[in-house]
């Protein structure tokens, strides 16, 4: 039982994941900045500022959470 | 790969840049090395099945919702949704939450401290074989099923969204899943689910933000859906179920409180073992008690990123939609609305995160299917009859042949599914015919010790039967007779005809046991300690803070659910 403690945090995968998927989206929001998709309010930019908020959301998860890291609340 | 999907695709509603592809492709090697991750975790029959009982009450409760998340709920409600208005959100409420706290607050004490790993296990312990192993079999038979016909499902909506070759889609997600969870049990799929969970919220939340934005707010989409569809009520929940006849769904108050609330709900979320095993998961009886509880705070916001979608689909859409069963060429059918709405307002990236939404809801589900069939086959059916007192690990060896081999026989489903147009409706309703008795048969043996074994499989085959010939009745040549009998009007449609059936069902069983245990002999209250509620000790939460009870969340809750139904009357 004592190795479950080892066990990486479920909420460090959901970090990465947040944290790549941030990235690809941010980046491919600023790729078509001048020239948006034809989809409906692309004017918003809405994978610009989904993106960040991605990346922000994947930063705080991976610091948390990463491995080897004190914690109580290991699963 | 990009190149290799690119050969792959015919026809679609909507094409994927590269960048889609990359967030799609990461998906799968996460979940992947996930898997291999957790194996060396998962070496005994308690940590494969049981995820070692080691989950904290957010984990377990955040599984628990989603192992009910599947792509084909998010396509099929939001495609209820536009079909019937807000209507559907009752599904998600007043079918939903009040059995979720149930669960928690009554049910999960016994199923927790039986120490079951099952629900067909506490049967056993309770009623004995024959009612156990009559659970399990009808059990196993529907999860394979429903993860077949999930799975077709699923390739059918890539075929149509994306172009992608049904046996593609078909053999790759399933061969994922079948990996993944064989190599680390209930770990691999809770964990999986876990990230399911996050990935469909943020790939389907912008959804209602931008359509809400679109529309200029609620009463906005309101006023556009009522120039759309004009002299129909999409937007109340209750003033117009007063008869059969005054809402798109055929439905009448009864049904929902006590077809859907007291009798399909409650079966569903309290002895459906697919989403129990999640809370069994839990590694101590509070979090057990706490983790449905979390679960319907969160299962009480899915309406907005599955019913929002579908009304604002009604309110936006420059075209109508359609039954499935009757489309021509050019036409999209009511479970289009949701890619629809993504294709209208997600561009590279964002599209991509929204088809590995949906792409994760599937492998989700079936991974909660054959995690929960590996479970029920070695611990119910196996084990009982098969073969008694082998080692642990050949146990274990068992859950992972069995993971692969449920794969197997799912891609078997799937392809079956193809040839039957209407079979996804009838596997639906055979999903509850089993579940409705279940539920009379589990609360009986609970709260009355007087119930007998003989009682508990008698009134299980009965209820069971029961269900089974009012669907054929009311399905059949004589249907609309029957449907007035059995659903109290001839108006009645589909759903509305399911939970009538379901409430007669459950009353079919408790009947059946309650006269066969009177002529047979009880067992001795010794037996019956820790599965009766009158013969057990439940451990109360005296000494922990009011935040910190299952029932102070529990109140909150039922609370909440009120305050909707009123907002939304």
């Amino acid at each position: 039982m004592s190795e479950k403690s080892e066990i990486i945090p479920v909420w460090f995968f959901v970090g990465v994941l947040f944290l790549v998927y941030g990235m690809l989206i941010f980046a491919s929001g600023l790729a078509e900045w001048s020239h948006p998709p034809a989809t409906v309010l692309a004017n918003l930019h809405a994978p610009v500022w989904w993106g960040g908020l991605l990346i922000v959301l994947g930063a705080v998860y991976c610091g948390t959470f990463r491995p080897g890291r004190k914690k109580t609340q290991i699963i | 790969m990009t190149a290799t999907l690119g050969m792959l695709v015919t026809e679609r509603l909507v094409r994927l840049a590269p960048v889609d592809l990359a967030i799609v492709v990461f998906y799968f090697a996460l979940v992947l090395g996930i898997g291999f991750y957790l194996k060396r975790f998962a070496k005994t029959g308690e940590d494969f099945f049981m995820a070692g009982r080691e989950m904290t009450a957010w984990v377990a409760g955040l599984a628990f919702v989603s192992a009910n998340l599947g792509s084909l709920e998010l396509l099929g409600w939001a495609g209820s949704a536009y079909q019937y208005g807000i209507l559907a959100a009752h599904w998600y409420w007043i079918g939903a939450i009040p059995a979720m706290i149930f669960l928690g607050l009554v049910m999960m004490p016994f199923y927790y401290i039986s120490k079951t790993h099952s629900v067909p296990g506490y049967l056993q312990l309770r009623y004995g074989t024959a009612a156990s192993g009559l659970s399990a079999v009808t059990f196993a038979i529907m999860t394979i099923l429903m993860s077949g016909v999930n799975m077709y499902a699923m390739a059918v909506v890539m075929k149509v969204v994306l172009g992608w070759d049904l046996n593609f889609s078909i053999f790759v997600s399933s061969i994922t899943v079948a990996i993944y969870v064989a190599a680390g049990g209930l770990f691999s799929a809770i964990f999986n689910e876990v990230l399911q969970f996050f990935l469909i919220w943020f790939g389907a939340l912008l959804i209602p933000i931008l359509g809400l934005i679109e529309t200029g707010g609620w009463h906005g989409m309101v006023a556009r859906i009522q120039h759309n569809f004009p002299g129909q009520d999409f937007t109340h929940m209750w003033s117009n179920l007063g008869h059969f006849k005054d809402n798109p769904m055929g439905m009448h108050w009864t049904g929902i409180v006590f077809g859907l609330a007291m009798v399909q709900s409650m079966g569903y979320w309290t002895t459906d073992f697919l989403v129990v095993q999640r809370v069994l998961s839990a590694k101590d009886i509070r979090s057990a008690k706490l983790a449905p509880l979390i679960g319907s705070f969160f299962k009480m916001a899915v309406p907005i990123i599955v019913i929002l979608p579908g009304l604002l689909g009604l309110a936006l859409l420059p075209m109508h939609l359609y039954p499935a069963s009757n489309l021509e060429a050019g036409q999209f059918s009511y479970n289009e609305v949701l890619p629809l709405m993504l294709a209208r307002y997600c561009g590279p990236g964002l599209l991509g995160l929204g088809i590995t939404a949906l792409v994760a809801g599937f492998m989700a589900g079936m991974a909660g299917n054959v995690s929960a069939f590996a479970t029920v086959w070695t611990y119910d059916l196996y084990r009982p009859f098969i073969r008694k007192n082998a080692p642990d690990q050949h146990y274990v060896a068992m859950g992972r042949w069995c993971t692969l081999i449920g794969v197997f026989i799912s891609i078997g489903t799937a392809y079956l599914a193809m040839g039957f147009a209407s079979i996804m409706d009838y596997v639906q309703a055979l999903f509850g015919f089993f579940i409705a008795p279940l539920f009379g048969t589990v609360l009986l043996g609970m709260m009355w010790k007087r119930a007998t074994r003989a009682a508990g499989f008698w009134g299980l085959l009965a209820g069971t039967i029961s269900s089974i010939t009012m669907f054929l009745l009311m399905h059949g040549k004589s249907g609309e007779r029957w449907v007035a009998l059995f659903a109290l009007s001839p108006d009645a449609k589909g759903l509305a005809q399911d939970m009538y059936q379901s409430l007669w069902s459950c009353v079919t069983c408790v009947v059946v046991t309650l006269l066969v245990t009177v002529v047979t002999k009880p067992r001795p209250d010794a037996e019956l300690k820790g599965l009766v509620y009158s013969l057990s000790e439940v451990a109360h939460e005296d000494r922990v803070g009011w935040l910190h009870r299952p029932m102070f969340w529990g109140g909150v809750a039922m609370a909440l659910l009120l305050v909707l139904q009123i907002i939304f009357w």
